[in-house]
């Protein structure tokens, strides 16, 4: 178990610093450097402004300093819970083109808790409402329980997020009773309330992005909790009189979950890290929006904290979803290869 | 069985949608965030992109501006109703020479910075040596080479400040000595690029000319103007209160203001409309009919200092001929465009200069005319359009942009008989492309940075970089010298006239309309002045609750 | 697995006829066809795709003329589903807007099936340390967030449509390479292809009479749940603004035009949306039937 957890931890290392200079040299090739201005800056003015960010070295001085100021050189677990980069791993990503005064260490500080908080309720929304759906339909295949739900649950996945998105804002924000209304946009109030009124301007954003998932995680439990339903151990369960309820969730779901679980994985990932069509929908303040205005604005440094931490956090669900499977499945346990 | 088992699974679905409903209904107050905040005298504005950054001299952008001329304020500050005159700010009083080349400024002496600081003389000096350090690379710094010996400076000729004509008379008394005769100063001296920055701060957080500084981060900040800043969350909104160090402290009515970043034009009407902003910076063109037409009070057009053009590029065939050029401009149906895409009460642009800044008539007369379009593309060589080669438009992505190139794709296919495509980039990369003159016609804009006819002619002078159509005239180079010597009003206009005449004979660029400012006010916003260049002074601002809803 | 070799029982079938035993391709088309919704689904997509096909005959009106003192109109007689705001007909900028969706659908999904099956079976049949190296770099590229990268293509190079298909194909890939190989493992210790082969069956003969098909099923399968999802994908792309280039339009860019401007012309969302959806479902379905179909395991379900 040891070895398997160095080799994983070997890979990742060498995973992030590929990616690190995918990255990089995609950068090195787009039109449009990040002074680009509408206003044109003189001559002058630009090489000092090259200078001032490293831009004028040479391609492998620049590669070489970057590579060494994204390498961790310490370890501090308290800092890291506070997302705080630079004293968690000694990780300096360096100070964003765009944001003047402004560290990619801040920036992604701020903006992941958002983001994973966002995805927090997105996931359990999602979860709820796709198992739930999902086994229903296995239990009554081919019946309204079945094809009803699951087309309502399918709309997620049909309609892309920026309709669902102004489509919910529209009923739930404008249409019904004034006393019921929804927040439309930001990620709190304007002025200091409760954190139940905070809650309020969570509420559409996280059932948009929950709902996209919902789908993709109701056909695999259906798909899988069908094929668990018609394995010889649930059919013994069932003669032994065991009562439905139990049969789903305590055989059932176990295996059933093994394939929702993998899917799981990914989608955690993406949604930690924050979708930003509704994270630009909603206005709110998450590293997706970051993502993506990096690459707009080519923010070379923000471009490569966000790309950076996104794939860290997308391996480490990734390495958190194989250890349950393992769990859940004792036939992996005793394989060596998962 | 199978009926007791759907009972138990809805018990958790039952207890999720009751603590759901409660969320739901669970909020006491059911006033929405504006009407909260008008009780409150917080004014919550929609303010376009989020703020680059806030140090006053490296700032380029609109949504940046909005929010430093709250928190800091020139030797001139901004009047409440005309975008010319001159309202007295740090400077109480000031006077020039015959021929407005020599200007002494008097400071007042209760100006304060937010840490108690008088506001001096001197850290007038030390911002503008700041802003001219070739090191700091401020993009704003050729705002100031009107300065007698900024230009040396800041091309690092020489590293001698006293060369450049800043002149500190004493604690309260400061001279600036111009290239030229500039009449038009004190409308200058009110952008952020002439903003004091307090040295000790500047210094205690880096050097004179260090660009990444902490100095501006909220807890470090220090300003001078009628609000401070108080809290600052990226990607959400920046918060300024009133501050009590402010020397006119007294008159300012609100007591803070937000400034949420709102790109998207269809987002901000919908903040707007669900009551959790006062004011929206941008109408989607599809909903000015709704507000024009049941809510009225809430939609503005003020007339606004701009010019919506399109850049040919003329160093590429046939774009290079003016018959052609003409043959497209005179093709565009501009009074349809305000009509029936825009439709914000534009006006269609007879020339490039914006009509009637400052007394001047802008000699330009064009208008829609197909005929003559046809036949001036039949004398460049192609009748009806044969043999036209195959062009581009290129736009950046936005919706106006978009609809306004489709119209006039249709419209140079109707009239000339030529088929031009759209390209969409996004900005950065629409940038890099115009500048690099990779493009065959180029949508762009220009927004006056004062109330001066010369800030729309001097983008076509050739060493200018703002010109990007490869389009030279020496003529037009030799007038533009001769205005910056002249200071007879008269005579400059004449000049000037002149300039835009040779724009007008060549048509570097198609100008399409004359801006408007289109926007979204709640009525509990007071003493909100349509204004030229779209500047509102905040200290000027009230806000009474008028219990009004959408 | 459970069953015989399809190829050898089709030929059965087809030297006997008379007998009632049935090709597995046979038995899963029976399947499906009992499939409502899958049906249903194979019915709305053809309609749909078949409309847009037809668009050139059958538009009222050239799906970029405009009109500019029209402007946005309802829909009615004249204009089935309205007109935009520039006065073009909405009906024929859905039915082409169809056209581009469908082919960028269609057209990545084959970029990443050609992709994804040559990778994960080269990985699967090769074995060792080749298979290692290039799951590795599936793995890699598993942990890249893609969106950022079709995001820095479609900027890097000049728009096309060409583009769009490499692009989004580029990204899809890697699930089914997954999946080719997985299936690959499979089928290499089946005791069949070791009969072959002990037979003397030539290697080529081998891939192609006996690898391919088998291989076939899920490639299938997963293909009719990558267009949807390509498509999806690509009107994110048009949210973005670099999706189709104007005047062309898909149905993404319809949409994205449509849902800002809902609240004045709902019709603008309302139409293009419809056809969108109603062919994201029928896909869905359809693949959701195909695996239910293709998958011997769900027969005992």
């Amino acid at each position: 178990m040891l070895r398997f957890l160095i080799s994983r931890l070997l890979q990742t290392i060498l995973v992030l610093y590929l990616i690190a200079t995918v990255v990089f040299v995609m950068m090195k090739a787009v039109p449009g450097g990040p002074f680009s201005q509408e206003r044109n800056v003189s001559e002058h003015i630009l090489r000092k402004l090259e200078e001032q960010y490293g831009l004028n070295d040479p391609l492998h001085v620049q590669y070489a300093k970057y590579m060494w100021n994204i390498t961790p050189k310490r370890f501090s677990p308290g800092a890291l819970l506070r997302f705080d980069l630079k004293e968690g791993l000694g990780i300096d990503f360096g100070y964003s083109f765009r944001y003047e005064g402004r560290t990619v260490n801040q920036l992604i500080a701020e903006a992941l808790p958002v983001s994973a908080e966002l995805g927090f309720y997105a996931l359990i929304i999602a979860a709820f409402l796709g198992i739930s759906t999902g086994s229903l339909a296995a239990l009554k295949q081919n019946t309204a329980w079945d094809h009803i739900p699951m087309g309502v649950v399918m709309v997620g996945i049909c309609l892309p997020t920026f309709v669902m998105g102004p489509i919910l804002i529209l009923i739930f924000g404008f249409w019904v009773p004034e006393s019921i209304r929804l927040p439309v946009l930001f990620w709190e109030p304007s002025y200091d309330a409760s954190w139940m009124e905070s809650l309020r301007y969570r509420i559409l954003p996280a059932m948009t992005l929950g709902l996209y998932y919902a789908a993709g995680i109701a056909r695999l439990t259906r798909g899988s909790m069908l094929e668990v339903l018609g394995q010889d151990y649930i059919r013994t369960a069932r003669a032994k009189g065991v009562s439905p309820f139990n049969v789903v969730v305590k055989h059932g779901l176990r295996t059933g979950m093994i394939p929702v679980i993998s899917y799981l994985g990914p989608v955690a990932a993406h949604l930690i890290t924050g979708s930003f069509v509704i994270e630009y929908i909603f206005m709110l303040p998450g590293l997706g929006r970051h993502l993506i205005n990096a690459a707009l604005n080519r923010d070379y440094t923000l471009i490569m904290g966000t790309v950076l931490v996104y794939a860290a956090i997308l391996i480490l669900f990734n390495f958190i979803v194989d250890t349950l499977l393992v769990w859940l499945n004792p036939r992996l346990r005793l394989g060596s290869n998962p | 069985m199978i009926r007791r088992c759907l009972l138990w699974r809805f018990i958790p679905q039952g207890i999720l949608l009751s603590v759901f409903a409660l969320v739901l209904v669970g909020c006491s107050d059911n006033r929405t965030p504006v009407e909260i905040a008008s009780a409150q005298g917080i004014l919550l504005l929609g303010n376009g992109s989020e703020p680059h950054g806030l140090d006053p001299h490296l700032t380029t952008g609109v949504p940046e501006h909005n929010i430093l001329h709250s928190i800091f304020e020139g030797l001139i500050a901004y009047h409440p109703t005309d975008e010319s005159a001159p309202e007295p700010g740090v400077a109480e009083k000031w006077e020039c020479n015959s021929d407005a080349t020599v200007w002494t400024f008097h400071l007042r002496h209760d100006a304060r910075w937010s840490n108690g600081d008088p506001v001096t003389a001197s850290d007038f000096s030390y911002s503008f040596r700041r802003i001219l350090s070739p090191a700091l690379g401020a993009q704003y710094a050729d705002q100031l080479i009107v300065l007698k010996g900024a230009e040396d400076y800041l091309k690092g000729n020489t590293s001698d400040f006293s060369t450049v004509g800043v002149e500190v008379l004493d604690e309260h008394t400061l001279r600036l000595h111009l290239v030229g005769p500039t009449p038009h100063l004190p409308g200058m001296l009110k952008h952020n690029a002439w903003y004091p920055v307090n040295p000790g701060v500047i210094e205690s957080f880096g050097s004179i000319d260090s660009r990444e500084s902490d100095w501006t981060r909220p807890e470090n900040l220090v300003g001078n103007g009628a609000f401070r800043i108080s809290k600052w969350v990226t990607n959400s909104y920046l918060e300024v209160v009133k501050s009590d160090s402010y020397w006119d402290a007294d008159r300012v009515s609100i007591k803070g203001i937000r400034f949420f970043p709102i790109e998207k034009a269809s987002t901000e009407e919908a903040a707007f409309r669900a009551g959790q902003i006062h004011y929206c910076s941008n109408i989607p063109i599809d909903r000015i009919a709704y507000y024009r037409s049941r809510h009225p009070q809430v939609i503005r057009f003020d007339d606004y200092l701009g010019t919506y053009f399109y850049r040919f590029n003329t160093t590429r065939p046939p774009l290079d001929n003016p018959l052609v050029r003409r043959a497209l401009t005179l093709a565009i149906d501009t009074g349809l465009i305000v009509r029936e895409v825009t439709k914000g009460g534009e006006q269609p642009a007879r020339g490039f200069v914006y009509d009637g800044v400052s007394g001047y008539r802008t000699p330009g007369n064009l208008q829609f005319d197909p005929v003559e379009a046809k036949r001036l593309l039949a004398d460049a060589g192609f009748p009806g359009g044969a043999g036209f080669p195959k062009m581009e438009i290129l736009i950046n992505t936005q919706e106006a942009h978009k609809m306004i190139a489709e119209a006039i794709q249709q419209m140079w296919r109707d009239h000339l008989g030529i088929d031009i495509g759209v390209v969409n980039q996004e900005w950065k990369v629409y940038l890099d492309n115009q500048d690099n003159l990779r493009y065959d016609i180029s949508r762009s804009g220009w927004i006056g940075d004062y109330v001066d006819p010369i800030t729309f002619l001097m983008i076509w002078t050739s060493d200018s970089g703002n010109n990007q159509t490869g389009w030279s005239n020496r003529r037009y180079d030799a007038l533009y010298k001769q205005v910056l010597l002249t200071g007879d009003p008269h005579h400059r206009n004449a000049l000037m006239r002149e300039m835009e005449s040779i724009f007008l004979e060549e048509l570097p660029a198609a100008p399409i309309y004359w801006y408007t400012r289109k926007y979204l006010i709640h009525p509990d916003v007071k003493n909100w002045h349509p204004k030229l260049l779209d500047y509102h002074p905040f200290k000027f601002i009230q806000l009474e609750p008028t219990g009004f809803r959408l | 697995m459970k069953r015989i070799p399809m190829t050898e029982s089709s030929q059965l079938s087809t030297q006997n006829p008379s007998r009632l035993v049935r090709s597995p391709w046979g038995e899963a088309w029976i399947r499906l066809t009992k499939n409502h919704m899958a049906i249903a689904g194979l019915v709305c997509f053809s309609t749909i795709t078949l409309l847009c096909l037809l668009a050139p005959w059958i538009a009222p009106f050239e799906p970029n003329e405009q009109n500019l003192l029209k402007g946005p109109t309802p829909p009615g007689s004249t204009h089935w589903f309205g007109t935009d705001t520039l006065g073009r007909d909405l009906a024929a900028r859905t039915l082409f807007g169809g056209r581009i969706s469908i082919a960028v659908g269609f057209a990545a999904t084959l970029v990443a099936m050609t992709i994804g099956v040559a990778w994960g079976a080269i990985a699967g049949y090769c074995g060792g340390w080749i298979d290692a190296v290039m799951m590795r770099i599936v793995d890699i590229l598993y942990s890249l967030p893609f969106m950022i990268f079709v995001i820095l293509l479609m900027t890097i190079f000049e728009r096309s449509l060409l583009l769009l298909f490499v692009a989004i194909g580029c990204v899809e890939w890697l699930t089914l390479s997954r999946i080719v190989r997985g299936q690959m493992l499979q089928l290499k210790t089946m005791p069949y292809i070791d009969a072959a082969r002990a037979l003397g069956v030539r290697r080529t003969r081998l891939i192609i009479r006996h690898i391919i098909p088998n291989l076939l099923g899920p490639v299938i399968i997963y293909s009719t749940l990558t267009v949807p999802a390509v498509m999806l994908l690509e009107s994110s792309l048009s949210f973005l603004g670099l999706g189709v280039q104007p005047p062309d339009s898909s149905w993404g860019s319809l949409i994205n035009d449509g849902a800002e401007k809902m609240v004045s012309y709902p019709w603008l969302l309302i139409f293009p949306s419809i056809f969108f959806s109603l062919t994201l479902f029928s896909l869905n379905f359809l693949g959701d039937g195909l695996r239910d179909a293709l998958d011997p395991k769900s027969k005992d379900a």
